[in-house]
């Protein structure tokens, strides 16, 4: 039993926390977010020469070959800074649909560029009825001699506006809600046919509604099988989640760790604030939560992802539990800040927003609750041994 | 115990229905419905036209005021009515700086000269108050309190900053404790209470975002600011104890049971509009039990503020129980934006109303709802701490 990190993983847990703490100090991060682009292109280009573009893909593309672990590391230390370049959306979701459905031409083409750090990507899949659910799909495909034309609408698309291309999931076949006859499409985001309106997020990172009409896709530019893309959806969203879960587990351990060194500095009535019982045990209580956060996150990333009842099970169980950690800790950060916790200038208040908002993305904590229980039967005793209850 | 209406209430609440149905602008709803939507801030006008309406109707301005300073003395009864039928027709609530605040301080306490000079123009709405309590320093020990008054001659002159100062900057007068005796044997006793004009040379005023983007609070800076002795409240050195009194009447308006209310029936809407798993949110165990719950502590809590108001009207005044309807109303507010936000899915993502973003996305119903979420973060914080709210029931109520 060994939580360890590899020498390897060590290095790559150094190289991002020093590419943090040289190049993301807060002010430069708020000129960042305050800018019309929202992202800064040096960083990326920053990526790209430290390897990091490269950590989940395969060798034989030029990646790192990385496993979830890895990306754990990244995309904790992400946190950490409140890192808004798009690395979830082009590396971990896009370039995990790539890799997992792309054809051998559409690997070879796209995934040394986004490694290189010359594209970037994002996944348009969630619309404006289908809440987290993956299979509600309306947006069309309709095969026109030798392309698809498609029409729809994709919602909150979180760093479109930064991508050169997109991924959308339109339904080719079946009802609005079948899993079967989503079909995953590639295109550019300068297409005609396509609308991107841009827009900042609560949490300061950019996202895009994305309008399609009439949009005319060539039969090669399928990612996957027709009709088939649902399983690889599912499973690369969920990699994305645990991603999610660790960018959460980073900004947790700020939240607690800056909390506690904020009550023992505020003095109020002679003293410091943390010397109220009631302070303390609710920093005891912040520390607790972050740990189970962390233990759960640990669990998703060492459990056998390639089986998909495990996997579905970990992911949902973590979400949910890290989902009740951000609220517990994030609402107790603020609380205790007092009112340097509800303003804008201060720190804490924006890893708070976007630690909640990781809690709304690939599903709340409700909706990855009721997906456990339904994968573990939740209710029903696992093993039929008979339990005597006597009553003396 | 007896909690019917008579006829006589019923009669009153359909009296207020009227004037609500005849009175209230469409052109105010508008306005304010359009900045909501684009998450814009609301302007001075927004925020007093429905103010200065019920000033020009038998006091309605002031539900709680004698009727020999002008307000409508509604019985308790009345007064809940009042402020149900306001938040049902989603009125826009009248700001508490003047109406709930330093109204009350200054007939109980104030002369007759400054009755005669700020009553009036607080129960019309002209006239538009801050509150200058808090400093950096001082938040929940708010007696540790520095902005100092020196009285040279026949002014003060007052030095020092004050933060947390809501809309200021549409302010035309502050209200402010001020320090007048720093040898004072405890810090509450050398502490005076001041009406500032905020066009005296010497005021600044600096806005602070909050973390949904706002413009609601500010710091208040005094530089030598000369203040005429004729605006001290009561006695020098007595503030804290018209300060005491000030808060208590401050959560006794805090609860906001009305307004929670109408926020839980707006959630039922939205979520019977959004589908999870191919079913109306509303249908789903998880989220229907946390509407329950919202509805049930909100139904407690509406019966704990009726027995509050039926003491109040006992004339036994409104005691440090009132910190439980801060407590609880905070909680429910808290909890009723959180299921909001909720509600919409990825729509909370959407942050409207920046320099970076003016159109409009997104269903209508789901704008800025993770902001109002955010926001009201401020609601367990301010007018004390509910950490403090509670330290005052176990030294107060429980004698701990």
């Amino acid at each position: 039993m060994n939580f360890d990190y590899t020498e390897e993983q060590t290095l790559l847990d150094n190289m991002v926390t020093s590419f943090v703490r040289d190049n993301y100090d807060w002010d430069t991060r708020c000129n960042i977010v305050k800018s019309e682009e929202g992202w800064k292109e040096e960083n990326w280009k920053q990526f790209a020469e430290l390897g990091l573009l490269g950590v989940p893909f395969d060798e034989a593309y030029g990646g790192l070959g990385g496993k979830s672990a890895d990306l754990m590391i990244v995309m904790e230390q992400f946190g950490k800074g409140l890192v808004v370049e798009p690395y979830l959306p082009t590396v971990i979701l896009a370039g995990g649909l790539i890799s997992k459905l792309g054809s051998e031409e559409q690997k070879n083409s796209i995934i040394p560029e986004i490694i290189s750090g010359n594209i970037r990507c994002a996944f348009a899949y969630a619309e404006p009825q289908s809440r987290f659910d993956l299979n509600d799909v309306k947006t069309s495909a309709v095969l026109n001699g030798n392309d698809y034309v498609l029409n729809g609408f994709k919602s909150v698309v979180f760093g479109a506006g930064m991508a050169s291309h997109l991924i959308i999931s339109a339904r080719t076949d079946s009802e609005q809600r079948s899993e079967s006859g989503i079909t995953l499409f590639i295109v550019d985001t300068k297409s005609e046919g396509l609308t991107l309106q841009n827009y900042p997020t609560i949490d300061e990172y950019r996202a895009s509604e994305v309008i399609i009409e009439n949009l005319k896709v060539s039969k090669d530019n399928v990612l996957g099988k027709v009709n088939m893309a649902y399983d690889a959806i599912e499973e690369i969203v969920d990699i994305s989640t645990i991603a999610a879960c660790s960018e959460a587990v980073g900004i947790l351990q700020v939240l607690k760790d800056s909390t506690t060194e904020y009550c023992k500095n505020r003095k109020q009535f002679g003293q410091s604030i943390a010397k109220n019982q009631v302070i303390q045990h609710r920093l005891v209580d912040m520390m607790i939560e972050y740990e189970q956060a962390k233990s759960i996150l640990y669990m998703a990333v060492t459990a056998d992802l390639t089986n998909s009842d495990e996997r579905r099970r970990t992911v949902s169980a973590a979400k949910a539990r890290i989902g009740k950690a951000i609220k517990f800790v994030g609402e107790s950060a603020i609380q205790l800040h007092g009112g340097m916790g509800v303003v804008d200038e201060y720190m804490v208040s924006h890893y708070f927003k976007r630690a909640t908002m990781i809690g709304v993305l690939f599903g709340n904590t409700d909706y990855h609750m009721k997906r456990y229980m339904t994968l573990t039967q939740s209710g029903i005793p696992s093993s039929d041994e008979v339990i005597s209850v006597s009553v003396t | 115990m007896d909690t019917a209406f008579s006829n006589e209430d019923l009669k009153f609440q359909s009296e207020i229905r009227d004037f609500i149905k005849t009175n209230y602008p469409q052109e105010l709803r508008d306005s304010i419905n359009s900045k909501r939507k684009l998450g814009k801030e609301l302007s001075r006008e927004d925020l007093t036209a429905w103010h200065k309406i019920l000033g020009k109707h038998n006091g309605w301005s002031a539900p709680s005021w004698p009727k020999q300073y002008g307000g409508a003395e509604f019985t308790p009864t009345q007064k809940y009515i009042f402020e149900q039928e306001c938040a049902k027709a989603e009125c826009q609530y009248i700001m508490p700086f003047g109406i709930n605040m330093v109204g009350p301080v200054i007939y109980t306490f104030g002369n007759e000269e400054q009755k005669a000079q700020h009553l009036p123009g607080i129960l019309s709405g002209e006239v538009f108050w801050c509150q200058g309590y808090s400093e950096p320093g001082s938040g929940s020990d708010l007696a540790s309190l520095k902005t100092s008054a020196v009285k040279e001659g026949d002014h003060y002159i007052v030095n020092g900053q004050k933060t947390w100062t809501t809309m200021a900057q549409y302010a035309d007068w502050i209200f402010c404790l001020v320090r007048t005796n720093p040898d004072a044997e405890k810090p509450q006793q050398g502490i005076s209470f001041l009406l500032i004009d905020m066009k005296t040379p010497g005021v600044t005023v600096r806005p602070i975002r909050l973390m949904d983007g706002t413009h609601e609070v500010n710091e208040t800076w005094f530089d030598n600011v000369k203040v005429p002795v004729e605006n001290l409240i009561g006695q020098e050195n007595m503030g804290w104890t018209y300060a005491k009194f000030l808060l208590a009447h401050e959560r006794s308006g805090i609860a906001g049971v009305a307004r929670s209310k109408k926020a839980i029936e707006r959630i039922k809407q939205i979520a019977s509009s959004e589908m999870s798993y191919g079913e109306p949110l509303i249908q789903d165990p998880a989220f229907k039990a946390k509407i329950a719950a919202a509805e049930l502590e909100l139904s407690a809590l509406e019966y704990t503020e009726l027995r509050t108001l039926a003491k109040d009207s006992a004339g036994k005044g409104p005691g440090p129980e009132s910190s439980l309807l801060k407590i609880k109303g905070t909680d429910i507010q808290q909890a009723v934006t959180e299921l909001a936000m909720e509600a919409v899915g990825y729509y909370a993502n959407p942050h409207l109303g920046t320099t970076l973003s003016n159109e409009y996305v997104g269903p209508d119903y789901a704008t800025n709802l993770s902001g109002t979420y955010f926001n009201f973060r401020k609601a367990s914080i301010y007018g004390g701490s509910n950490e403090i709210q509670r330290n005052i029931i176990a030294k107060m109520v429980l004698g701990l």
